[in-house]
């Protein structure tokens, strides 16, 4: 986690406090329907390929409609893929049955695998990704309290991510400190470690103490009310419907496939 | 050890978000009955500040690396096994929305492997019992190093559960243990030193920031440990065996999943035989080498060919051809939707 990262974060606040019809549909809306994309993709069978490939014109659609920069959602789905890439890349090697040929190439079922997860991983992030840049978390944090998650968890969500930035200033502060003044090491020695984090720790809490002073001085009863949005429009159950109606569909049938028969079939 | 979607069955990404959800229901009414009203901008300024303090590198003795604190054992160590779940579990959401690192089906997860095992094992029944409320002392050194280490093998471990469950990695239960064991070893004494450190500093600079000794008559009581290891056996039963049940044999389970696709994909259906030979003829992927109703032909004899056939043959062009022309068609939309809400807005503005 570097400091590069703080400065992308603030970017996905920006994104997420644009105003075009991706934003204005109900946070609610999204977070079913991108729940459901991502079960759904999951769902498939280890070695679908070609008939996942419908699914990326969910996020796809969320973020043009959403104007989000689509490079920007890249990067971030790049610098997360080590994860899935280093458990992936086993799959190749354990699983050496051929199951095509393509010109010289034997491919094996474990390529086919490895390929799945590999873009399986890209349309989860990337629906994730895109549900956050075209809601941002203030409407996500609300959207959740209708849904019914616990309203303390909420606000934990609302106090951390409106601390963030405040806390990670001071940490970037600490840090060009220690930078002046040890020539250039990139890492703490143990002792100093420790108390730089302990006195980062400190100033959060006594951060803490004033704002707790200060929410109490302008009437804090230990509850914390979400601005509430309006009630669901019929934009939002259009959204709805034909989101989940369209994942049945791709679910049901190999979309692509049917589409590359009629293709073919024009070939002719 | 954050595990991501991809990896992830939608059965064992519900399972987990489904015991999950319920810890943190219970951690949430939990908190709310402790009336204690400046605990909710401590909670979040912690958040924030395990955010703040993962940034921080320090150089490992000895080697020539550097880590950082995860945060799980000190949050509980300065909140308490309830606050710190909750704590943990959200700053693992802002992880996944906004870093992408782990996902919302692998959410709960992440959650569990992360939160559960440090809060309400590793706290409880290890750092309790050898730190005795001591704090900056070797006991609690002990302490903390122990119990960031079980915590982390803990879930490492069921990293390594709930992934064989979900039957998309290929790896060998045996390999992904020895892979991610050892590793976590050392993440563990990482975290465990990290963690005593900064304590030994609080406890230094300002003792009365950590919670003193725990209040009459709730000297570490036997529910909670007893609670909490029912709880992970439950879900440990439970994750194991399912994974006995519904995976015999992970060779066996793949081909009664696959064939069950027979019927529809095979690829002697009149459709795929007239498609393959509308391939033949025209060869418009003149490189792809393969006849219908035979598997690849290169493929020796007794490579079960039976077994494939979502990928096999027939339907392996309009697989292709449909999957390739889908994707850039939805690029294609993409393009176009940006193009369009991108010309409305100037023409509004």
């Amino acid at each position: 986690m570097g400091i590069a990262n703080w400065i992308e974060i603030g970017r996905m606040d920006e994104l997420g406090r644009m105003d075009t019809p991706a934003h204005r549909l109900d946070a609610r809306a999204k977070a079913v329907v991108t729940l459901a994309f991502v079960v759904i993709v999951m769902s498939f069978p280890r070695h679908a390929v070609s008939a996942l490939t419908p699914f990326l014109l969910y996020p796809v659609v969320l973020i043009a409609v959403g104007q989000i920069p689509a490079r920007h959602i890249l990067k971030k789905i790049l610098v997360a893929a080590p994860f899935a890439l280093v458990i992936g890349i086993f799959n190749p090697f354990m699983d050496r049955v051929p199951v095509a040929t393509l010109g010289p190439l034997v491919i094996t079922g474990g390529w086919v695998s490895f390929v799945s997860i590999m873009f399986r991983f890209v349309l989860t992030v990337g629906a994730a990704l895109a549900l956050v840049a075209c809601t941002g978390l203030y409407r996500l944090g609300a959207g959740l309290e209708q849904l019914g998650v616990p309203r303390v968890f909420v606000m934990q969500l609302l106090f951390l991510y409106r601390y963030l930035f405040v806390v990670a200033d001071q940490g970037v502060k600490m840090m060009r400190g220690v930078e002046l003044r040890s020539a250039g090491a990139h890492a703490l020695r143990w002792r100093v470690y420790g108390s730089l984090i302990g006195q980062l720790l400190l100033r959060s809490l006594d951060r803490a103490e004033r704002v707790h002073g200060a929410m109490l001085a302008r009437g804090f009863d230990g509850k914390i009310r979400v601005l509430r949005q309006p009630s669901f429009r019929w934009t939002d159950w259009g959204f709805v419907g034909g989101g989940l109606l369209f994942l049945a569909a791709a679910r049901a049938w190999n979309l692509a496939e049917a589409f590359g028969r009629v293709l073919t079939g024009m070939a002719r | 050890m954050h595990m991501a979607d991809a990896l992830i069955s939608p059965a064992v990404g519900g399972a987990l978000w489904a015991v999950s959800g319920g810890l943190l229901a219970g951690c949430a009414r939990k908190v709310q009955q402790t009336l204690r009203d400046d605990l909710v901008p401590l909670m979040g300024v912690l958040g924030a500040f395990i955010f703040a303090a993962q940034m921080i590198n320090f150089s490992i003795p000895g080697t020539g690396s550097s880590g950082h604190l995860g945060g799980g054992l000190l949050l509980t160590v300065l909140l308490g096994p309830y606050a710190a779940f909750l704590v943990i579990a959200s700053v693992l959401t802002v992880q996944a929305f906004f870093f992408a690192d782990g996902g919302l089906l692998a959410l709960g997860c992440n959650i569990f492997n992360l939160g559960f095992f440090p809060a309400f094992v590793a706290y409880p029944l290890i750092y309790r019992v050898i730190a005795r409320d001591q704090f900056g002392t070797s006991r609690a050194w002990v302490a903390a190093l122990v119990a960031a280490i079980a915590g982390l093998q803990l879930g490492a471990l069921c990293v390594v559960l709930e992934t064989k469950a979900s039957g998309i990695s290929e790896l060998p239960f045996r390999a992904f243990v020895l892979m991610m064991l050892p590793i976590h070893l050392v993440i563990g004494v990482v975290e465990g030193l990290a963690t005593a450190a900064v304590v030994a500093f609080v406890a230094r600079a300002r003792s009365e920031a950590l919670p003193t000794a725990p209040a009459a008559g709730a000297s570490v009581s036997l529910r909670p440990m007893l609670i909490g290891l029912a709880l992970a056996a439950v879900v440990m039963g439970g994750v194991v065996s399912w994974f006995a049940s519904t995976h015999p044999d992970g060779l066996e389970w793949s081909i009664a999943k696959v064939t069950g696709h027979q019927e529809v994909t095979a690829p002697g259906a009149p459709l795929h035989r007239k498609l393959a030979a509308v391939q033949e003829r025209t060869a418009m992927l003149p490189g792809y080498g393969f006849q219908a109703g035979k598997a690849a032909p290169a493929a020796p004899a007794d490579a079960r060919p039976a077994s494939w056939p979502t990928v096999s043959a027939g339907t392996s062009v309009s697989g292709i051809v449909g999957g390739l022309m889908t994707l850039a068609l939805a690029g294609l939309i993409g393009f176009v939707l940006k193009a369009r809400s991108m010309q409305r807005v100037s023409g509004n503005g």
